[in-house]
């Protein structure tokens, strides 16, 4: 009890001192002279969210790259831990992983995301039919992969299986299968939790699109004798294309990072892990913190383009409206 | 906007003041005395009121509730509040605190391997004299050894584990007649007794599985064969990597290890095939041995914490066990075990003092009294382990013919001892050869 006042009153002064701090500024920005006060307006409501950045954000950065130049003692060992990212087989694994990773979950997402938001669009009992598909979303990745691990348990041929998978496998007739022990085929049973959450984060936002598509644009396309998936390629696709780039690029973001799965079903044995499972591993658990930081490194630069891409796009969209 | 003028100045003071008291966070509070509790063992220790030591270690549950209790007397004697929180994450927790620097003052670490990695990176502080004093009267050299980093005492040991016992059902070896092998060879034998003479019951179980640090329980496997086979020089050698991790020795070992483990025939009782063994929790694999379908399980002395309760743990109960019996006679009576170190990342008067605590043979009659555990602290009266088991385990800790050597993967650096050997064992389970698995483990030992 002792303890969780204690934090709590920690809390309270945390918002109070930033109350006070806001305060504080708008004080001084409104008692500036006249002749300078815009550019002190602008520098004061700017510097605390520039300075947190730079405390946050740019120096871990900074110090990151600095650390992926470096060995376990912290000596600069040059290219070392690229070399070794690039040669080592185990290295190569988690890189080609996470390669089929970001090709298969953003695309399978994304693609029953729409078949189900187009397919449910105006069905009876919408909204119930959405919140099915949806309600992964509201499970973390944590919990799914126990969930999961626990769907694709495996106990021998002879014994009660545990499973529900091996569960119906058996009553068929067939042999159990142990599901994550087998590469690759493993790296495709994992993919499917990450596509079990995120469908349901496609879903909705394409199926808000879809309905953002005016009606006369439908009519019209009907009335000049267009087929239903005539519509939904010329008429519904190039309506959404806003919304699905920005499902595209989330996705792709959310599971090039992806970890959590990784490290609770399988701990990136049976060759299914990905680099940000290795990134943790090897800086904090084989200490080889300039590993860890040269695969951070590689994970920030595969990011990078598709978050620049995905700011451009939004920008366009702004232009045209 | 006259108001604005005794606004500013108010402001100013209100951040100015909020701050401060931010900063000066806990003040008074803990240090309730208990009563009348006799403090006159604890006098040396000193008086530190309102003085707080945080404690972090792997140690949870009822481990963890035992382990507060006792320390209680000596947290109401010193004034000393000992926060403590225990959690499974410690491994790899214990190195994103001490680079964020939000370090504990005191870390109780289960693997020296992972002590000296911290005392190398020089977030830890030197033992004080008063506890290397301790450690050298109340343990034997090689304990002190284990707390001793490039020449320098870091940690005192304090609880200790043996590792290596073979758990079995009393009863169905006497219903089948079979006698507790006395040598390794007697052991593969009855082995291959149990997998011909009964069809519902495979000779061994085992699981490997363990969340990230799956496959450790096969590191105690070979481990303990490498120390049987060929001997503490041998054992020394390997974890020190004064030869190779695929030196044919090694190699070796595997090979015995696999004439069990990779064996269809002898297990994998209650869980399936050979490879089940990687997809069983480590804590689930010994249940069979209760219901019939497995008849030995081989884990640590831990193990007893495992079973469903109510389950006998004696000589004549629901299931007992025997040390791994040796291989090679001629190099004496082995065991491996694990015990935890006390590290401290402060040298504070109170943490000192705490640390001299943990070190003494009080803390140790204390802990062990409440049972579950026990130490190599030579001032442990054998009288207070509460368990037949731990009467055992203490008696094979001070046996002096007994060779004691640490868990080896405790005392490999950590990209091996908590990496790459446990991701080894994983592909050896799952269909590796002996030999590839022992060069890639080679290939990743630290090169500096």
């Amino acid at each position: 009890m002792e303890f969780i006042g204690e934090k709590l009153l920690q809390v309270v002064i945390a918002l109070a001192i930033f109350a006070a701090v806001i305060g504080l500024i708008m004080l001084l920005v409104d008692r500036a002279p006249k002749s300078v006060k815009d550019k002190v307006t602008v520098a004061g409501f700017l510097a605390p969210a520039a300075i947190l950045m730079l405390v946050g954000l740019v120096y871990p950065a900074i110090r990151t790259s600095m650390l992926a130049f470096t060995d376990a003692s912290g000596n600069g060992n040059g290219f070392d831990n690229f070399v070794w990212m690039f040669t080592q087989p185990e290295a190569l694994t988690t890189l080609r992983n996470t390669v089929i990773w970001t090709v298969l979950v953003p695309l399978l997402s994304t693609s029953f995301g729409l078949a189900y938001a187009v397919f449910i669009d105006k069905a009876r009992g919408e909204r119930v039919l959405k919140s099915l598909v949806f309600m992964p979303m509201a499970i973390s990745f944590v919990g799914a992969g126990i969930i999961w691990k626990l769907v694709y348990d495996y106990r021998g041929p002879n014994i009660e299986q545990t499973g529900v998978i091996n569960f119906f496998r058996v009553a068929l007739g067939m042999d159990p299968k142990q599901f994550l022990l087998d590469a690759p085929e493993n790296t495709i049973f994992l993919i499917i939790v990450m596509v079990w959450i995120q469908t349901g984060f496609a879903m909705v936002i394409l199926s808000a699109a879809i309905k953002g598509v005016p009606v006369e644009l439908i009519e019209a396309a009907r009335l000049d004798g267009a087929n239903a998936w005539q519509q939904f390629r010329n008429v519904t696709v190039p309506g959404i294309r806003g919304a699905l780039v920005v499902v595209l690029t989330t996705i792709t973001i959310a599971t090039l990072k992806v970890f959590d799965i990784v490290r609770t079903m399988t701990a990136g044995n049976y060759d299914t892990s990905v680099v940000a499972n290795e990134m943790y591993t090897q800086a904090f658990r084989a200490g080889e913190p300039g590993r860890g930081a040269a695969l951070a490194l590689i994970l920030f630069l595969m990011v990078l383009p598709i978050v620049v891409y995905n700011a451009r796009v939004l920008r366009k969209q702004r232009e045209i409206h | 906007m006259k108001k604005t003028k005794y606004l500013l100045p108010v402001a100013a003071a209100g951040v100015l003041a909020l701050t401060l008291s931010a900063c000066s966070g806990d003040g008074g509070g803990g240090g309730s005395t208990a009563g009348s509790d006799d403090c006159s063992a604890y006098e040396s220790y000193g008086k530190h009121d309102g003085k707080t030591v945080s404690v972090y270690s792997t140690i949870v549950d009822v481990e963890a509730t035992n382990l507060e209790e006792s320390w209680k007397q000596f947290e109401s004697c010193t004034g000393i509040t000992i926060k403590y929180e225990g959690s499974k994450e410690f491994e790899t927790q214990i190195g994103v605190r001490a680079q964020s620097g939000t370090a504990p003052d005191v870390a109780i670490f289960p693997q020296p391997g992972l002590l000296a990695t911290q005392a190398r990176a020089g977030y830890l502080k030197p033992a004080p004299q008063t506890v290397s004093d301790l450690v050298d009267k109340n343990w034997s050299p090689d304990w002190k050894k284990y707390g001793t980093v490039d020449g320098k005492f870091y940690a005192a040991p304090m609880l200790a584990n043996v590792k290596g016992f073979v758990w079995y059902a009393p009863k169905t070896f006497k219903d089948k007649g079979w006698e507790v092998p006395k040598t390794w060879d007697e052991m593969i034998e009855l082995s291959k007794k149990i997998a011909a003479d009964d069809k519902n019951m495979k000779p061994w179980c085992a699981g490997f599985e363990s969340g990230e640090a799956t496959g450790w329980p096969g590191t105690d496997w070979i481990e303990d064969v490498v120390l049987r086979a060929h001997g503490p020089e041998v054992y020394d050698q390997w974890v020190a990597h004064q030869i190779p991790f695929n030196d044919p020795k090694i190699v070796d070992s595997f090979d015995k290890a696999g004439d069990i483990l990779l064996n269809p025939d002898m297990v994998n009782g209650g869980f399936g095939d050979v490879r089940s063994i990687l997809s069983t929790g480590f804590a689930q694999a010994g249940q069979p041995v209760l219901d019939g379908t497995c008849a030995m399980h081989h884990q640590a002395n831990f193990q007893a914490a495992n079973w469903p309760a109510g389950t006998n743990v004696a000589e004549d109960g629901d299931v007992w066990a025997f040390i791994t019996p040796p291989i090679d006679e001629s190099k004496g009576k082995a065991v491996t075990g694990g015990g935890e170190m006390v590290g401290a990342y402060k040298d504070t008067a109170e943490v000192q003092s705490f640390l001299a605590y943990l070190a003494s043979a009080d803390f140790a009659n204390n802990r062990v009294k409440l049972g579950g555990v026990v130490s190599a602290n030579k001032g442990l009266d054998p009288n207070n382990a509460q368990s037949d088991l731990d009467k055992l385990t203490v008696q094979i800790l001070q046996d002096k013919e007994t060779v004691f050597r640490f868990d080896g993967s405790d005392l490999m650096p950590s990209a091996v001892g908590s990496n790459s050997f446990w991701k080894g064992i994983v592909q050896w389970i799952n269909g590796t050869s002996s030999q590839d698995v022992a060069n890639s483990i080679e290939s990743s030992w630290p090169k500096s």
